[in-house]
């Protein structure tokens, strides 16, 4: 297929394989972190890691957008679908994602109207075409998300949209990475940037990791050569002394952003002083919320929120797990508290998670997954 | 292998026990997730189901049920049917009914003869479907050879059903000597599948008309019967064959592995996918392994047969892409791995609800 199978040959792949073992110096662990839960995806669905060498490992980062949504949140967005005349709409993924009393799927379920999405337009549009039900879209996301919420808006402002609002989950990458970076005992060598928000922020927010905390970062792409690509990339910079932020990903994303989008953003929202993530803690400057300006389509002010914090309990580690300091095995919680059925971290909510993966096939090793194949 | 350090030992061994337990049903309703075909159907039946209906025939969760009766060996099925929408490129719920029945009846090796229909329709509901519905499903029976000999209807007020749902069951013969089961299959046995993967579910979600996606990618419901004579007509070293419907070849694959506790490796380059099924899944972000089919199998066969097999089942129009994706080893029991186009590994789990479109 087009497009599709370019970025995914072997011959390519053994070459970029051959480099990067060339490059990984004997007797050093490198460990990258992919911040984007896109990069994990891309690594598990395609057996990337079999490509390379044992002592660089992939740390899977905070980027998944679902799975760092605090329990608290999902509670209230459960709330807001329980009331009477209410829809409440969210992307596929976010169905299964447990709050304190259930997900989506159980509020399904208990009988309230809850619709999958693949765009908050067609959220409006379910608004539009429901005139008697008031919808709401549940917004999730990094800055590769929230343009499009941020259109959404400017259109529902501009068809005078009655019964039509968003509860403005939106969060930005730049806090969360630095809330890793800023970690005493931080094990991690280099980041992969993540690609899709880069089409948006561009390259230059990332500077302060390569300038302060003297970490190399490269914006990658999704496609499995991308990924050999980029660390390719990062083992170069280290074995060349450099330390600075580079776009593998250049057929998509442009060095500065996009402007307009940033804009759109801008215009219809604004920082929230602090935020909650799942396993993280509060961060802050690390989400968006409604302006002022959009108040009537703001689901926050529209609904009296239950907003009760639904505190991860402390023994949760995933923070730890995160940065690369704690396997998910050393964790206090794992296979006990929390499992894949009871997830507590972001390391669990998501199948690609390290945890989860660890729970379901910890028990097989890599080694012993080829031997089977051979 | 490296031995691993004695926690990590003690923390796995602690999962490997919480996995054997007995399944319990957690949820206090019954969620979108329980249809799907995944871990979550299976814990609902398991808790439910089997425990309260418990018996020899019912405990192997085959999609039929195998016994002798005056010296023949018959096979009984059921489905039931409750796509939306009701019509769709390349079939209807009409026809569905009647080849998802027939197929689960093939599959075991039976040839298909008498079929039964209820229908539950809504108030509201345009007579010209419903005869538009019936004169597809009696097309459908005589294609597959089979007489649907009785029925049930019953019309519920508006909004308690959705148009039309459909419950048909079968009963078939078995011809002797054919023995068939997921727990006959074996290390060193050949895996096939008998054309393209996928095309029905995508098919289905194309024609929802949510996506604004348009192909001309058209549903592959049709009755199995027939290929499956060819293929048993060649080879006497069918182990076990299974249609691929809710949850795709994926959760077939991790079915057969579990009840045999063998392990399976699956070539990605080798599953036969239409370019479009591959494009709207990787549009969507699902794996087509899990994605519904209505007219292909998967055959498990004696490995030095797996030629043979694939002549037969490539001399049927119905096979005609069928392909050899794999085969059986024995360790670790249960695990079903993909070698990926990409040359990685990667495990091939059960999902535990449907396959969610992801952000990203």
């Amino acid at each position: 297929m087009r497009f599709v199978d370019e970025f995914r040959d072997r011959k390519i792949a053994r070459d970029l394989g051959a480099e990067i073992a060339r490059l990984a110096r004997p007797g050093r662990q490198y460990k990258f972190m992919e911040v984007c839960g896109g990069h994990t995806h891309t690594i598990y669905k395609h057996g990337i890691e079999d490509y390379l060498p044992q002592n660089v490992t992939l740390v899977h980062g905070p980027g998944c957008p679902v799975c760092v949504i605090p329990m608290g949140r999902i509670d209230d967005a459960m709330f807001i679908a329980r009331q009477p005349g209410v829809t409440l709409t969210c992307f596929g993924d976010m169905m299964r994602v447990p709050g304190g009393s259930g997900s989506f799927l159980d509020a399904s379920a208990g009988g309230a109207d809850v619709r999958m999405v693949y765009s908050p337009l067609d959220a409006l549009r379910v608004a539009q075409r429901n005139p008697d039900r008031h919808v709401v879209f549940m917004a999730i996301g990094f800055e590769t998300t929230a343009p499009s919420t941020a259109l959404t808006l400017l259109r529902a402002a501009a068809d005078n949209a009655s019964n039509f609002s968003v509860f403005c989950n939106h969060v930005t990458i730049v806090p969360a990475i630095k809330a890793i970076l800023d970690s005493p005992d931080l094990r991690l060598d280099g980041f992969l940037g993540p690609g899709h928000v880069s089409t948006v922020i561009g390259c230059r927010p990332y500077q302060f990791i390569a300038q302060e905390f003297a970490r190399p970062v490269v914006v990658a792409g999704f496609e499995p050569l991308d990924v050999l690509d980029s660390v390719r990339l990062l083992l170069k910079q280290l074995e060349e002394g450099r330390c600075e932020v580079e776009n593998q990903y250049t057929r998509v994303v442009p060095w500065d952003g996009n402007a307009k989008a940033i804009e759109v953003i801008r215009r219809t929202m604004e920082l929230r002083p602090h935020f909650e993530w799942r396993g993280l803690g509060f961060i802050s400057q690390s989400a968006l919320r409604l302006r002022e300006e959009f108040a009537r389509f703001d689901a926050e002010r529209i609904f009296r929120l239950p907003g009760v914090r639904v505190a991860d309990p402390k023994a949760c580690q995933c923070g730890e797990v995160l940065k690369g300091v704690l396997k998910p095995w050393e964790c206090k919680v794992f296979g006990t508290a929390c499992t894949p059925e009871t997830p507590i971290g972001t390391c669990m909510v998501s199948s690609e998670g390290a945890c989860a993966a660890y729970y379901n096939f910890g028990r097989f090793s890599r080694e012993r997954m080829q031997e089977v194949v051979r | 292998m490296t031995a691993r350090p004695e926690r990590e030992q003690e923390v796995l061994d602690r999962i490997e026990s919480f996995r054997r337990r007995k399944a319990s049903l957690r949820e206090e309703r019954v969620t979108m997730a329980h249809g799907a075909g995944g871990k979550a159907t299976q814990t609902l039946i398991q808790a439910v189901f089997l425990e309260a209906f418990r018996n020899p025939l019912l405990e192997p969760l085959e999609d039929q049920a195998v016994f002798a009766l005056n010296g023949s060996r018959l096979a009984c099925t059921t489905d039931s049917f409750v796509v939306s929408p009701l019509f769709f490129p390349g079939g209807d719920v009409g026809d569905l009914a009647v080849n998802g029945t027939v197929n689960d009846l093939a599959v075991a090796g039976a040839r298909p003869l008498y079929l039964t229909a209820g229908f539950i329709l809504e108030e509201g509901f345009a007579t010209a479907d419903l005869e538009r519905i019936a004169g597809s499903m009696a097309r459908a029976a005589a294609e597959a050879g089979v007489q649907i000999v009785t029925g049930d209807t019953k019309v519920v007020q508006r909004g308690k059903a959705d148009g039309c749902f459909i419950n048909t069951s079968g009963i078939g013969v078995i011809e002797s000597g054919i023995r068939l089961g997921a727990t006959r299959v074996k290390p060193g046995d050949a895996i096939l599948v008998s054309g393209p993967i996928g095309d029905h579910g995508i098919t289905i979600m194309l024609a929802r008309g949510e996506l604004d996606l348009v192909s001309d990618i058209r549903s592959d419901t049709a009755p199995l019967h027939g290929l499956v004579d060819s293929l048993l007509g060649a080879t006497g070293e069918v182990r076990c064959m299974r249609d691929a419907t809710r949850g795709g070849v994926a959760t077939i694959l991790n079915e057969i592995a579990a009840a045999a506790g063998v392990s399976m490796v699956v070539d990605e380059n080798a599953v036969p996918v239409r370019a479009e099924v591959r494009g709207a899944c990787e549009i969507l972000g699902i794996d087509p392994l899990y994605v519904a089919c209505e007219g292909r199998m998967v055959v498990f066969v004696a490995g030095d047969s797996a030629g043979e097999a694939l002549r037969a089942l490539q001399s049927h129009p119905l096979g005609r892409g069928a392909a050899v994706i794999g085969s059986v080893r024995e360790d670790p029991p249960g695990l079903v791995l993909l070698k990926t186009q990409f040359g990685g590994t990667r495990i091939v789990d059960m999902l535990v609800g449907d396959p969610l479109p992801r952000i990203c």
